[in-house]
């Protein structure tokens, strides 16, 4: 089932495209990873798709009423805005704003605490909190949405590795539950491990799109990364790692 | 402290203090008197004083301060800085413009919610500048700067107003309008200031779960269905009431929307939407404790509310600013 | 060191016709006050008088419009004051003290006259302007005619009714301000003493209301508008009024000690006879 279309995409800032005609469609099952280097356009592609940014073409996210659309889609900004020092465990609970007040709300809360091993925290003021919990806890309040798709730029920046291995865990597993994320990501090795597609992003267009040892090949890497690297299945599943930047001729 | 509790206790304090404003005055009379005229019983000029002096006094304490104290936890959450107030910001200096306007003008005897309109008027002119100039994501520089500037501008404006009056006394005025004071206000202001003090509270108290969305920032905020036109609308409007209708018959009154809510936040967890009401309990609850200090420290004297409102709230703003540029840096 | 000589030499030059003064009755006198300018008109011989303070202009504030409406008028500022060559500059106590400052460095003899609080400063105001002026004669016969006038209107009733004076922003004066003197002349017991008040001061509303005095007097109202005024139209004040007798007495009547204040008196008597006729 398809849980977001985007037909033709477009997003245009001074004039200037940002975002030129993507066309994408994610189905339950999913986990993607939004490759690109800085500037691609992963940023605006996530906002628009959500209908947060002016845009040309179509979104079926973006076409839905503000309250539909958040009981089909859950986002986490890449800003780790936290204004004031709510307790961890309340501002978890914000993911169910969409909702009204139901009897839902309470075990839905505990769930995403427990999913992120925020137990200890829960009292916590979020704005008290190291960088890496604080992205724990915002994570956690949108899982608390509990919508068919996530939505999220950058998530594990900045986290410690057991943290950033349990998250792609937790995002694995939710498509796994015939739910799909949807996630800009850096580190390509998390990527390669964990998703079940990649999207490749280069000056605002899909350069590439598919299952990540078709998208992660050497001719990609250096066109759109200006990089090489190794990539393998191994017995302990894909490995992938960066090597070196190559040498472009200046243009 | 759990939400109801604290509230119960705001209350209670408010209802105290409400009760002492009306039992304290210059004519050092005792409770076995005041409190029978209150109800029209004994005495007619015990009664006349109770009811037409001391009981809107009190009443338009609790207005004025709810008011101040709920527009600046509002304004606060929406701004999402701690330093936004409505006496901060320049609303207060807009809304006694306002409402200098409408006495001189003539328009506040011409019609009877003339004068509060016009307040809410310049009010709503200085919230709509403010989220121009400064907006949701300018931080605290930008934010204080229109502040000054704003205030500055109708400062000026009402004092050459005032100035260009043929009246003597409205020369004098400035420091009232800047001030504020609650001296000798009769039921009719309370009666003035009641149906824009239940609009702007009624469109504020319903925008507490937008507030706690926007915590999170507004791309957050908007991914989880605020809709954040109708948010500023409503946030705006009820602002521009409440301080408008409070400014046109009490004066401009400052640190109060600055002080009750950071004193409030911890208590209530820091959500925005708990921190409403009881602010606008906490707001009350000042201005009625700070009217009976006037009305103790200097009798005759006319010492004007703000006096005491900033002598507590400038250095709680300096404190504030202080623990803002170490966040920053 | 220039400077200080040049001022030096200034100050001896205003001590020296200051001393003129005395000797010959001035020529071109200014007055830049509401109440020398009044006293002055009532005694200046013609043409003595040069330029009087553009408030005695203003019925609103001065009694002698009509009088002062022949003399050009001066808004009390040094410049202008000294373009007038004056040989004699009256000015009040509370006349900005930079302007009489620089007027007397400039060599312009200056005479400050204190303001009236009681019946003998309005003697003494008269007497020290008719010596300044060089019109003792006319001063005396103002004085005597002072006397006359209010011998006619004091009598001594039975019993005093209250009186309260409220103006705005609450104030009221009290048995040592001219206002006060003026209240008791007529006969009333002014209820500012009950409060603890002597001179002038805020009497709170609700003191006004409980002391329940038989006759209001209110300021009069100035043009345009003001919340300073806005206490007199409290509810609990028209209640007041309502039931005691009321009576407004405009400020120009006593805010000036000068023989006019007489006017004031009998309006004020006029009002506590019809309390009497009532009772």
């Amino acid at each position: 089932m398809s849980l977001l279309t985007l037909q033709k995409l477009t997003v245009a800032r001074h004039g200037r495209a940002v975002l030129n005609g993507i066309d994408l469609t994610v189905t339950g099952g999913e986990f993607i990873g939004l490759l690109g280097p800085n500037g691609a356009g992963k940023t605006t592609l996530l906002r628009a798709a959500l209908g947060l940014l002016a845009h040309g073409g179509h979104s079926s996210l973006a076409a839905l009423p503000a309250g539909e659309r958040a009981r089909r889609a859950a986002f986490m900004a890449q800003g780790r805005d936290i204004a004031w020092p709510l307790p961890v465990e309340r501002l978890v609970a914000l993911g169910r704003t969409p909702h009204g007040r139901s009897p839902a709300d309470a075990p839905a809360v505990e769930r995403a605490i427990a999913a992120l091993g925020l137990e200890p925290l829960r009292h916590r003021p979020a704005t008290e909190l190291s960088g890496g919990e604080q992205a724990r806890a915002l994570i956690a309040r949108m899982l608390a949405q509990e919508t068919p798709l996530l939505v999220a730029d950058e998530p594990v920046a900045g986290l410690d590795p057991a943290a950033q291995i349990k998250v792609m865990q937790v995002f694995a597993g939710i498509a796994g539950q015939g739910r799909a994320v949807l996630a800009s990501l850096h580190d390509l090795g998390m990527a390669a491990r964990h998703c079940t597609r990649l999207i490749l992003m280069d000056g605002g267009r899909i350069a590439a799109d598919g299952p990540p040892e078709q998208v992660l090949h050497a001719g990609n890497l250096a066109r759109v990364f200006g990089i090489t690297a190794w990539f393998a299945a191994t017995p302990q599943g894909p490995v992938f790692q960066p090597l070196d930047i190559l040498t472009k001729e200046l243009p | 402290m759990s939400q109801r509790l604290l509230l119960g206790a705001l209350s209670a304090l408010v209802l105290a203090l409400f009760a002492g404003s009306v039992l304290i005055g210059p004519a050092g009379l005792g409770p076995r008197d005041e409190v029978p005229a209150l109800f029209g019983r004994g005495d007619d000029l015990i009664a006349m004083v109770m009811q037409e002096i001391r009981l809107p006094r009190a009443i338009l304490g609790v207005l004025l301060g709810a008011s101040l104290g709920l527009a600046g936890a509002a304004i606060q959450g929406f701004l999402r800085n701690p330093l936004a107030e409505p006496g901060l910001i320049g609303t207060s200096a807009s809304a006694a413009l306002g409402a200098v306007l409408a006495i001189q003008t003539g328009l506040a005897a011409a019609m009877p919610l003339g004068l509060p309109l016009a307040a809410l008027a310049g009010a709503l002119v200085s919230v709509l500048l403010i989220l121009l100039l400064a907006g949701s994501r300018g931080g605290a520089l930008p934010l204080i700067l229109a502040g000054i500037a704003i205030s500055a501008l109708a400062g000026a404006a009402t004092s050459l107003v005032l100035n260009l009056s043929p009246n003597p006394f409205a020369a004098n005025e400035i420091i009232f309008w800047m001030m504020g004071s609650l001296a000798d206000r009769s039921m009719l202001h309370v009666w003035m200031t009641l149906p824009f003090f239940a609009l702007g509270a009624g469109l504020l108290l319903a925008c507490g779960r937008g507030l706690d969305a926007l915590t999170l920032g507004e791309d957050t905020a908007a991914s989880m269905g605020l809709r954040m036109g109708r948010l500023r609308l409503a946030l705006v409007i009820g602002v521009a009431a409440l301080v408008g209708s409070a400014t046109a018959v009490a004066g401009a009154v400052g640190f109060v929307g600055l002080v009750v809510p950071h004193l409030l936040r911890r208590a209530v967890g820091a959500s925005p939407s708990r921190l409403l009401p009881a602010s606008a309990l906490g707001g009350a609850a000042v201005v009625l404790a700070a009217d009976i200090a006037v009305r103790m420290l200097a009798p005759g004297r006319d010492l004007k509310l703000g006096v005491l409102t900033a002598l507590v709230g400038a250095p709680f703003f300096l404190h504030l600013i202080w623990r803002t540029r170490g966040d920053g840096a | 060191m220039v400077g200080r000589l040049f001022r030096a030499g200034c100050i001896a030059l205003g001590l020296w016709l200051g001393g003129a003064a005395h000797a010959a009755p001035p020529q071109r006198v200014v007055s830049m006050n509401l109440c020398t300018d009044q006293l002055a008109m009532l005694l200046a011989a013609p043409g003595q008088l040069v330029s009087v303070s553009y408030l005695a202009q203003d019925p609103q504030a001065s009694t002698m419009v009509e009088q002062a409406r022949a003399y050009p008028a001066n808004h009390g500022l040094a410049e202008e004051i000294y373009r007038l060559r004056p040989d004699l500059v009256l000015a009040g106590a509370y006349t900005t003290r930079a302007t009489v400052a620089m007027l007397q460095r400039l060599g312009v003899p200056v005479a400050i006259f204190p303001p009236e609080a009681d019946f003998d400063g309005i003697r003494g105001n008269l007497r020290r302007m008719g010596e300044l002026l060089g019109r003792e004669a006319e001063a005396e016969a103002q004085i005597a005619a002072f006397d006359h006038g209010l011998a006619a209107l004091m009598d001594t009733p039975v019993q005093r009714p209250t009186a309260a004076l409220y103006y705005a922003n609450s104030y009221t004066s009290g048995r040592d301000s001219l206002a006060g003197r003026i209240v008791e002349a007529a006969g009333l017991h002014n209820i500012a003493a009950d409060a603890g008040l002597s001179g002038g001061g805020v009497l709170a509303l609700e003191q006004l209301v409980l002391a329940n005095p038989d006759l209001l007097i209110r300021g009069r109202r100035y043009a345009g508008r003001s919340r300073a005024e806005e206490v007199l139209d409290h509810p609990a004040v028209a209640a007041l009024a309502e039931r005691a007798g009321q009576t407004g007495i405009a400020d120009q009547d006593w805010v000036c000690g000068t023989p006019r204040v007489l006017g004031a008196i009998a309006r004020l008597r006029d009002a506590r006879l019809g309390l009497e006729q009532g009772s």
